[in-house]
């Protein structure tokens, strides 16, 4: 990916090799001079201005190269984050897309922490490692490169002896890597389960109360704590013994030096100018033999992140264009089913949801689809917009299989009111709007009127500006689900699905909703999901599902008159459960013929619901 | 991977405004990220913690200081070595022999020193930070709910997460500055010593190294600072991203979304950049000053030199010591940056740690063991805020098996009376009795042992339904488990899932309807197998089928328990023994529902309204109601 560098790249090569040049010039001139003085003491240089002058030029080349090693130092680090922050923003960009097209199955799937940990964490080990451990090592493989001929060059024994330490660091390294690796991998996963262990905790901190689980809770963490202290305990240690034994080797090398140059000088076969260069050869590579430990452990380290990134940008998401994939022209607006099955086919079984199901919903047409829970009616709402594909039949839009258009294109055309929809920490208008940014301020509020939204919204003190969320407003499940109805409305979508979307909001505000939505349904297609017979009872069509099948369909009184499933939960509705709690409990002197004009219940305003 | 920079903002060129599109909003955490340098609370109470690793921490800074001895030493020796094994025209090699055994000595010690200090310190600031989280997390298990109500969970975690680590990485850093700082001074000791004239002269260089830090450290702060706060609004836009997937897909906000996630993304490697400018700026400015402290090592010490008036020797130390001279320094002014964030993070945990327990048993409390199930309130009196009573001087009776039923509109102080009978607050006045026993006097385990209480959000766990379903009782067998499924109408559905009660919980129980989750929740009661039951019904959004068997799971729950419900359905309401209805903190009605609807009161004329839960009533029709019960007893 660095390739799209290519210029950075080139210019912190370039500015480490020059660097280093300098890094290594340094201790030439430091021999230099300290030559020169001796020369000077030994007699060598005759006149004492002239070896002054001598040392004036090598303290200027000192200064100089000084001046200079810092400047391309600076461009190497600075070029090395450059790199590393654009590698981290192509990174950021590629995870963040590739997570809001993986389709539900996947989300459903996936723990939100794990993704979290993945995308901060993780992308900055994986940057971290390209400015520091790529061009470091290049630093430190030109320093030792240079450094071995510069020394071989004054001399070849000294020259080997000084950089005996490199093997042996060299096989350190590479060997303690891989230890490394592996114990940041369980490391990092002891962790993220540490993560969840404490914010479901927290989050759930009444249930934790309410059954006494304090002392539960404790060990649970301590456990994983413990874990993951010893995890890390364990790979401080192997750092430590890494870092002091390469530190330790790099030393002995230095001792040697002492040892052998100092019998060369000596026996007069090198100056101490010489030994001088080698040792400050020696010092400088002090720094680099350290940092190298650190690095180990920085590659070890950000290879794991990598592996953990990788694993998600190389997810395919399973539901995305076709290659020809046109974009959807709705002119009329048919929606049709046809013979449409549905099973989750994943590693967690292969589940049949649906089965042979077909049914046609037009312009001015609503379908109402009932059934017990698990009898597959949300999934049928998510196949629309291909949250989930079919795997069996074909779901078209005037005649077009959905999965031949532009995924965009569709999901524009078909507004589907979520049951749980998510709140953005934002203001009221711009969660009304967050499918269509550029709305004019009337459309969202024609889409709060009717959703019957508005009028509560202009108590509020900041009116549309009041944030939703911790900071602001917390809205009730109606508040919600009217949020959620006007949010789908400001997209004008041609086939409108509802998803036991009016659970929360009580009968009578339901009956306003619906009136004030008469027009717009007359020229739309229409899907209502709900579990509340008077929600879907006007609809033109009512399927009954069971086990994923249409069971039963036909309008509200031909379902009834049939007496099945549909009439059964109409009469569970209307005369409801009502006193099951007192016939169980036997407390129930209150029986239905105390009060005998029995109370419809929540779910059942059926009788006085439709008066509105 | 396309070029960035040239398409997020032409996009809303030519409007006439914004759009009405953000990602990741959030308003700003009004947390310091940096404190005073010095905070006397926070390192009281953080020494504390560091209290128990006190002799390891000795160790630690002796071999801090051993280290630091060895590296002062080593280019005395080796200076040594030249100026006397290396004489010029001496021929002896015992004495370069004897050097280099002294400075392998060295060089041993210094590895051993190293060692000690690396694994001692690392491992030492790695287990206070533990205990600091554990701390905190044990401390959290028993603080006041009102409190865990107030405070976000993403607000605790980071303090968990990120603030630990602060405080971990000064306990370090703060070890590792003490040898800086005596490397320093021992540098300029020696130098100074060998020779003071040039020992002076090389450290003239120091004073404008530390004028020039502090000019760039206030700058450099706030581009640090930015460039950590850029980051972590980017990984608000991410949890937003994450979070509200379904509905970014359901609206198609894909590419909006993306577009402005890059914008953040580019701000952020902008503050980045910026932040790294000011960090690497330092590094030219050192070599200068190294630069010149050489350049007058070699003018000055040189001619030194020529004069005979200071040995090769020295020169060289001096050239061995200048380079590293500076890196400690360097390294000390860094630390001032790491101890303001340690003090503002210090002060977010110990914010944590210092808020009271309030409910903590009496030393003397009792066990409660083998009680009756009676509940009695005695005059109760309480409320969250001062002066903010929320109940007031409540009193009622649940008898041992009976079911009593608590209404009343939103904020007339439902929930709060339930709290109290877990105790989960203390009373202000009065008292609330437990099988007769005051909830004050026994212990908090025994007392939660007695009562199971079911919240209106069935709060689920990772892990298996099994393992949720026995939460309470880790000791309960399967198939008193099974037992519970069947007994609240939940086996039946457990068993179709894959792997029936094995089958694992996605977060918060999602792959489970609401219903489904109340279900699980009310089998986690019963295997608790309480004298007394707790519930908080939910309000909606449950089928009619889930409806009928909650009905009917409830009615088992309440056998042979005493029942305190907070009851929204009418049928509920209408089968228990006794309603209690709650106005405003007081209880303004008490009776069963027919004598409560011959009362005509408050009840009645809510119960007429016909609404699914008397929390769903406008405040106006409850006002108006209130009034209407008023004109009637007036």
């Amino acid at each position: 990916m660095a390739f799209a560098y290519r210029w950075r790249m080139a210019l912190a090569i370039v500015s480490t090799i020059i660097a280093a040049v300098f890094i290594l010039l340094i201790p030439q001139l430091l021999g230099n001079a300290i030559d020169d003085a001796l020369n000077f003491l030994s007699g060598e240089t005759a006149s004492k201005s002239e070896a002054q002058r001598q040392l004036l030029i090598a303290a200027l080349l000192l200064f100089g190269a000084n001046v200079l090693r810092g400047i391309f130092t600076m461009v190497h680090n600075y070029m090395g984050e450059s790199i590393g922050q654009h590698i981290g923003y192509e990174l950021r960009m590629a995870f963040y897309r590739k997570l809001q097209r993986m389709s539900y199955s996947y989300h459903n799937h996936v723990h939100t922490g794990d993704l979290m940990t993945r995308g901060m964490l993780d992308i900055e080990g994986v940057r971290l490692f390209v400015n520091t451990a790529l061009l470091r090592v290049l630093l430190l493989a030109i320093l030792i490169g240079g450094g071995t001929y510069l020394v071989v060059r004054t001399d070849l024994v000294l020259g080997l002896v000084s950089l005996s330490f490199v093997p042996i660091v060299a096989w350190r390294a590479i060997s303690t890597r891989l230890k490394l690796h592996s114990g940041w991998r369980n490391l990092q996963e002891k962790l993220s389960i540490l993560t969840r262990v404490m914010d479901e905790n927290l989050s759930g901190i009444r249930v934790v109360r309410a059954f006494a689980g304090q002392d539960y809770e404790l060990r649970k963490f301590n456990k994983i704590s413990d874990e993951a202290q010893a995890l890390a305990n364990g790979l401080i240690g192997i750092r430590v013994r890494n870092t002091s034994f390469m530190s330790f080797t790099f030393m002995l090398a230095v001792v040697a030096v002492v040892w052998l140059g100092g019998l060369k000088v000596i026996d007069g076969e090198l100056t101490v100018g010489d030994l001088t260069e080698f040792l400050a050869f020696m010092f400088i590579l002090q720094m680099p033999v350290r940092q190298l430990g650190m690095m180990v452990n920085g590659f070890a380290r950000s290879q794991t992140s990598g592996t953990r990134l990788f694993e998600i940008l190389d997810l395919d998401p399973i539901i995305k264009d076709k290659p020809d994939a046109k974009p959807l022209k709705v002119e009329v607006g048919v929606l049709r089913f046809e013979h449409v099955g549905f099973s989750f086919m994943d590693e967690f079984g292969d589940e049949q949801i649906l089965r042979d199901i077909s049914f046609e919903a037009r312009p001015g047409h609503t379908v109402g689809i009932v059934g017990p829970p698990g009898s597959g009616k949300s999934t049928l709402a998510h196949l629309v917009p291909r949250f989930y594909d079919v795997t069996a039949g074909r779901i078209t839009i005037d005649g077009h299989d959905i999965r031949d258009v532009q995924l965009e294109s569709l999901r524009r055309a078909v507004g589907v009111v979520q049951q749980d929809t998510f709140m953005f920490t934002s203001s009221i208008e711009n969660n009304v709007a967050y499918g269509d940014p550029w709305a004019e301020t009337e459309t969202i509020h024609r889409a709060t009127t009717e959703a019957q939204l508005h009028d509560w919204v202009r108590r509020l003190p900041r009116e549309y500006e009041t944030l939703v969320g911790e900071r602001g407003v917390s809205l009730s499940g109606g508040q919600r689900q009217r949020l959620s109805i006007a949010r789908s409305l400001m997209l004008n979508p041609k086939i409108i699905i509802f998803d036991d979307s009016t659970a929360a909001i009580d009968a009578a505000t339901e009956q306003r909703i619906r009136a004030a939505l008469k027009e717009i349904t007359k020229e739309r297609a229409v899907i209502i999901i709900s579990h509340r017979l008077s929600s879907l009872m006007h609809a033109n069509e009512i399927l009954f599902l069971d086990g994923g099948q249409i069971v039963e369909r036909g309008s509200h009184e031909e379902l009834i008159a049939m007496g099945g499933g549909y009439h059964d939960l109409y009469e569970l509705q209307i005369r409801p459960g009502d006193d099951v709690l007192s016939r169980l409990t036997g407390h129930g002197e209150a029986g239905p013929a105390a009060d005998p004009d029995a109370r419809p219940e929540k779910n059942s305003e059926g009788g006085n619901g439709d008066q509105s | 991977m396309a070029t960035r920079a040239n398409r997020a903002p032409t996009e809303y060129s030519g409007r006439a405004r914004p759009p009405h599109a953000v990602v990741g909003s959030q308003v700003e955490r009004d947390e310091e990220m940096f404190g005073k340098a010095f905070n006397g609370h926070v390192v009281r109470r953080f020494s504390g913690f560091v209290k128990p690793y006190r002799a390891l921490l000795i160790v630690a800074i002796l071999a801090v200081l051993g280290f630091t001895a060895t590296q002062l030493a080593i280019p005395l020796v080796i200076r040594y070595a030249v100026d006397n094994a290396l004489e010029i025209n001496n021929t002896d090699r015992s004495l370069l022999e004897t050097t280099v055994i002294v400075l392998a000595l060295v060089v041993l010690f210094n590895y051993l020193t190293n060692f000690i200090q690396e694994i001692v310190v690392g491992r030492t600031a790695e287990r206070v930070l533990f205990d600091l989280r554990r701390a905190m997390y044990t401390h959290l298990q028993r603080v006041a709910l009102s409190f865990m109500d107030r405070t976000e969970v993403g607000r605790l975690m980071s303090r968990l997460q990120g603030d630990v680590g602060a405080l971990q990485e000064f306990l370090e850093t703060s070890v590792f500055a003490i040898g800086d700082f005596v490397l320093i001074v021992g540098i300029a000791m020696v130098l100074i010593a060998v020779d003071w004239r040039l020992g002076l002269l090389t450290m003239s260089v120091v004073p404008a190294l530390l004028l020039i830090r502090i000019v760039w450290l206030p700058r450099a702060k706030i581009a640090f600072m930015g460039a950590r706060e850029s980051s972590s609004r980017l990984n608000g836009a991410l949890a937003e991203g994450i979070n509200g997937v379904r509905t970014v897909q359901g609206m198609s906000r894909e590419e909006v979304n993306a577009a402005l996630f890059e914008e953040k993304v580019d701000a952020n490697l902008k503050a980045q950049l910026k932040g790294t400018r000011y960090g690497q700026i330092m590094i030219p400015t050192v070599d200068t000053l190294t630069g010149i402290a050489m350049a007058i090592i070699i003018v000055v010490g040189g001619s030194f030199v020529l004069d005979r008036t200071l040995e090769v020797g020295v020169l060289l130390l001096f050239i061995l010591y200048v380079q590293r001279f500076f890196d400690p320094i360097r390294a000390l002014t860094m630390q001032y940056s790491i101890m303001q964030r340690a003090m503002a993070s210090g002060q977010r945990i110990f914010e944590v740690l210092d808020v009271p327990i309030e409910v903590q048993d009496k030393p003397d409390a009792i066990k409660l063991e083998n009680i009756d199930g009676s509940v009695e309130f005695k005059n109760v009196t309480f409320g969250y805020n001062r002066d903010q009573p929320v109940l007031q001087d409540v009193s009622f009776r649940v008898n041992p098996g009976e079911t009593v039923a608590l209404v009343g509109p939103t904020g007339s102080g439902k929930s709060t009376t339930m709290s109290l009978v877990h105790r989960f607050y203390e009373v202000w006045d009065g008292e609330v009795l437990i099988g007769g026993h005051n909830v004050k006097d026994v212990t908090q385990e025994s007392l939660g042992h007695q009562i199971a209480m079911v919240l209106q959000e069935p709060y689920l766990f990772s892990g298996t339904i099994l393992e949720n379903i026995r939460y309470r009782r880790e000791d309960a067998t399967r198939e008193e488990v099974v037992e519970a499924a069947r007994a609240v109408g939940a086996h039946e559905f457990i068993m179709k899932l894959p792997d029936g009660y094995e089958t694992s919980l996605e977060q918060r129980g999602g792959n489970l309807s609401l219903g489904q989750r109340q279900l699980i929740s009310f089998a986690r009661a019963i295997v608790a197998d309480a004298k007394i039951l707790v519930l908080d019904e939910a309000t909606a959004n449950i089928d009619s089928y889930t409806e009928m068997l909650i009905q009917q799971a409830l009615s088992r729950l309440l056998q042979d328990r005493t029942g305190m419900v907070i009851a929204h359905r009418l049928a509920t309401i209408r089968g228990a023994d006794r309603i209690v209805v709650l106005q405003d903190g007081r209880i303004i009605e008490e009776g069963n529902h027919d004598q409560l609807m011959q009362n005509d009161g408050l009840y009645a004329r809510l119960y007429s309204m016909n609404y699914a839960s008397f929390d769903d009533i406008p405040d106006e029709l409850i006002k108006a109601a209130l009034s209407d019960a008023e004109n009637r007893t007036t």
